[in-house]
Parts: C-alpha cells; structure tokens; sequence
C-alpha cells in the first residue's frame, strides 16, 4: 500500500506540533523535572466528581441535545453573565463542545473559504493555523512583543488587515506567555474591527487564570457581540481537562452553522461530563479562588526567581505560565531547552513551538507544586552558573 | 498577609523568608516582621519536620487513648486536661465531640512502656470513666504529606 499516494495533501503536509519531538526526548529520560505541561496539577473538586456519580449511579447515559443539555447551556448563560457580563441565549447561542479544541475546530471550519486569510496572535496555542489550513485558509501571523507585554497593538492589527481578512483569533489571556489584554487594550481593537466584516475569534480558556483584574471579554465591548465567537470551558478553570468539555457562543446565525459539524462530527458532548459541569457552574467559586490564589504564589515565585538568575521575565498576569526571555545566554529556545534536559534534566517548552515570535523565550508552566518549581529553579540556576563559568 | 503566610508555613515551615516574600508579592523585611509579630501573639507556636518514622528507624511506638471522663463542675474537662498535659509521653491532646471525651497521642519506646503508662497514670486520674487504646500500625498521611511515597504526577510531561 503506497500511504504516501492514499493520504490527504492537506493531512500530509500538517506540521507536527513543534512540541512532539521534544516530547519523545524528555520521555526516554529518567528523573526528569518537567515544568513542560498545560493542564492544572490540581485535582476537580470534589462536588464535581460527586455529581458525575451520582449521574452514573441514577441514570442512563444517552445522548443529550445536539448543542448540549438545555440545562447546562442555560446554566453557560447565567455564569457568562455573572462573570463577563456576556448574554448568550442558553436556547441558540451556545453550544456545549468536546474541549475548547472543538469550539476552535467547528469555528473555523464554519467561517474560513479557500484563500480567506485568517490573523493569528503569535506566540500562542499550536491549534489555531494547523485547523486554519485544513480548512484551506491562510494563516497569518501577527508576531506580538515582549516590550508590549505581549499584547496585541491596534497598530500591529491594522497593518495585517486585507481586504481577504475573514477572522481574528485572539487567544487572551494567553497561552505561552502569561499576556493579557486589559478592556482598553481591546477597545483599541474593538475600534479597528468595528465597521469591518471580519469576526473575532476570542479564545478565553484561561479567563479565570488573571491575577490582580478580571478577564475582560472582547465580546463585551460596544458593537462587538456581533462580530465576536467566544470559546471557554471547563479544562483550566475547574481542573477538568480528562472531562473534555467546553462551549463556542455566538449570535445565532453562526452558531446555526455551526452546530450542523458538530452534530455531524461529535453527535453531543460526553454526557456524564455536561451534568458534572453544571456543578461546577454553580457551585463551585470558591474552589476556583483557591486554586487562582495558589497559582497566584506559584507565579510570583517564579518570575522573582527567573529575574535573579538573569532569565529576565515580564510579568505575565493570566493563564499559568511564565515566559522568560533566554537571549542572554546565547541560546536558541531548542537549544536552551535540550541541553538543560539533558544537562539538569527539566523539562520547559521552547517558546517558538507557539509561533517564530516565541524564539528566544521559553514557556514554563506553574501547574506544579511549590515543592517542584523550588528544585526546578535550583536546577536551572545551576544550569546557568555553570554556563557563566 | 497573615492568612497566606501562615499556609505557606504550614506546608513548608523551612522556606526563606527571601522565597517567602517573592510568594507574596512583598519583602524580606516585611516577611521578618509579621513572622516575629506572629511567634510574639503565640499564633505560629513552633515549627517541626513530618518524619517517616520506620525510614529514620526510630523503635516508638505511638498509640491513640480515647478517654471517657467525668466533667467536674465549674471547670469541665479543662482541669483533667491540663494535668494529662503536664506528662512527657503525651505527644497530643484534644478535647472531641462524640462517644469519648479526650483524645491523646502517647509515644513510648515499647508497647508495654505506653501500655503501663495508660493503665498505670491515665486510669488512674480522678474523674477518669474508661480508656480505649488502640496503637498506630502505618502512618499514610501526615499534615497534608504522603508519608511512604511521593504523589505520582499522571500528565505527560510535555503538553501544548
């Protein structure tokens, strides 16, 4: 059988995650401290576990709607509201996705053409142009800097823009590097995207992660509801990523749209999960406080440590990630981060598998111990002196 | 500051005070002082290491005594309490809600040492009803800590 001849062009010619090779190394290695993962070490409230079940206990596990169980969707609606102040219909405006993975999926498959171009932030989560591509859409890059916090800049949008422009993925707060964009910071864009036909794609997943201010949601601002898909979910908020659920919102007629892949493709969301779900919708701040005061430590903690060994650091104020800059030593991030593997045996992610614009940093997750991080810092401060020698 | 401090140390009492300050967003100075100002009002009373006592191969043997008293008018269980406190071989001492009264920790090097300590000193206090025993075999869990291994971390070790 010739696979080569058999398989998708378009399959083929995916770039594996820049991170998967990485992978395969730390894996053969023993003692390895990783700082590599994106999933909270944290384990799912107990309330949670409890409803699921009790739900496996009582009763039968069959399909739920389409878009997800009415009662969960309208329980969405009412904690988007209390949170972001966002009003989606729990009825049309709302569907229940395997992970924020799906939302993303079945957003740009349900907007993208052949040629529209789609602007991704960069450095962000490895997903957005891989499924921009397939789609037979053209990703485009907007390289975010260090000096802006990673933010994205009006300016840096605006020169991005052609008349092929279909979507923005705004991935906030974000995925490697901590950013976040505060609601001037997007009114900023909110201004240039107003009056445009091209929607917003705002990838919310860590929204609960921010230290110091809330999350401000893009879809919140004057005139952008309309123009504004929001993905969230359960994953990083409530520790549930093994659950795989989360939700895409948006005004009706997209969502329309949208629903007819994900009926075709997933059929609904795990049901025992949607149940548990709304346990965590409604019952569940203050466990959700406790762990954001605890990665709050956490955070501290490592950008003060970072900046004395001389990884200079800003300071990011969402998700659970720190991304310190690795210039100083002369390094490439894969460089960097091979040889403090093979070296000290840690495990950090190269900031360029999140977009060219990551070379020079590296993504350490704080989804660990206070314990770990302590002897993963003393193993990277060794890393270093010993290079300075 | 006080609340978050005083987790921090409960989990790790050995952290500088310098890698206490990063965790919280302020000084060294400022972590000396609360810390002083917390050991003076007697809310930190002391610190101790959690030890896996059959790896640091210490012979003691540790036993739970549930004690049943008679309260005496005026005072309640505060005075028997004070005096049980008062003898070395109490390692803990708790007044409980429920079918008994007091609830103590005794470490003795033998069994028979703990043994003739409950049956010769505690028994024998005024106000004492009935004593229940029972030795600890295998320490699991102490203060948050899993004592016999680490906890195993089930997420890969790299992911997006």
């Amino acid at each position: 059988m010739n696979y080569e001849k058999i398989l998708s062009d378009r399959v083929r010619n995916m770039k594996p995650s820049g991170i998967r090779k990485f992978f395969d190394l730390a894996a053969q290695m023993d003692d390895v401290i990783s700082l590599g993962v994106g999933e909270p070490d944290f384990q799912t409230p107990w309330s949670i576990r409890k409803t699921a079940i009790n739900v496996l206990e009582r009763k039968r596990i069959v399909y739920t709607a389409n878009s997800g169980l009415m009662e969960l969707r309208e329980s969405i609606s009412r904690y988007l509201k209390r949170k972001y102040n966002l009003t989606y219909d729990g009825a049309h405006e709302i569907i229940v996705t395997v992970g924020g993975s799906e939302a993303i999926d079945i957003a740009i498959r349900g907007l993208i053409n052949p040629g529209d171009e789609v602007l991704i932030v960069e450095p962000s989560f490895v997903c957005y142009a891989p499924i921009v591509e397939m789609t037979c859409g053209v990703p485009v890059p907007i390289p975010t800097k260090e000096e802006n916090k990673f933010k994205l800049t009006a300016q840096e949008l605006r020169e991005k823009i052609t008349d092929k422009t279909k979507l923005l993925i705004l991935p906030f707060p974000n995925n490697p590097t901590g950013g976040i964009m505060t609601r001037e910071d997007l009114e900023a864009i909110a201004e240039v995207l107003r009056g445009t036909d091209i929607m917003v794609l705002s990838d919310e997943i860590y929204s609960e992660m921010t230290y110091g201010r809330k999350h401000c949601s893009i879809a919140e601002l004057d005139g952008m509801r309309e123009r504004t898909l929001v993905v969230n979910g359960f994953s990083k908020a409530f520790a549930m990523t093994g659950w795989r659920l989360g939700y895409l919102c948006g005004p009706e007629p997209v969502i329309a749209q949208m629903v007819k892949i994900h009926q075709y493709a997933i059929m609904s969301s795990p049901t025992v999960s949607q149940y548990a779900a709304i346990e965590a919708l409604e019952n569940c701040d203050d466990e959700v406080q406790h762990m954001v005061k605890e990665y709050n430590v956490r955070r501290r903690y490592l950008v003060e440590a970072f900046n004395r060994i001389g990884l200079t650091c800003f300071e990011p104020e969402g998700a659970f990630y720190v991304f310190p800059c690795i210039r100083s030593t002369g390094l490439t991030s894969e460089e960097f981060c091979s040889q403090l593997l093979e070296q000290k045996q840690v495990a950090v992610v190269p900031g360029n598998a999140f977009g060219e614009s990551g070379e020079g940093f590296v993504r350490v997750s704080y989804a660990y111990s206070l314990k770990h991080l302590m002897e993963a810092v003393k193993r990277i401060e060794a890393f270093i002196s010993e290079r300075n020698q | 500051m006080m609340n978050e401090l005083l987790e921090l140390l409960r989990q790790n009492a050995r952290l500088t005070n310098a890698q206490l300050a990063d965790m919280l967003g302020t000084t060294e100075a400022a972590v000396a002082a609360e810390i002083h100002r917390l050991e003076a009002k007697g809310i930190i009373k002391g610190y101790s290491a959690i030890i896996n006592d059959e790896l640091a191969k210490t012979s003691e043997v540790e036993a739970i005594i549930e004690l049943r008293v008679t309260p005496k008018r005026d005072c309640g269980f505060d005075e028997i309490a004070r005096t049980i406190m008062m003898y070395e071989e109490v390692e803990s001492l708790s007044l409980m809600s429920g079918s008994y009264d007091l609830s103590i920790c005794v470490k003795g090097n033998t069994l028979k040492e703990v043994a003739m300590f409950v049956s010769q000193r505690l028994s024998a206090l005024d106000g004492v009803v009935s004593t229940a025993t029972s030795f600890v075999l295998k320490r699991y869990k102490e203060k948050g800590i899993f004592i016999e291994e680490e906890e195993k971390d089930e997420r890969g070790l790299i992911c997006p």
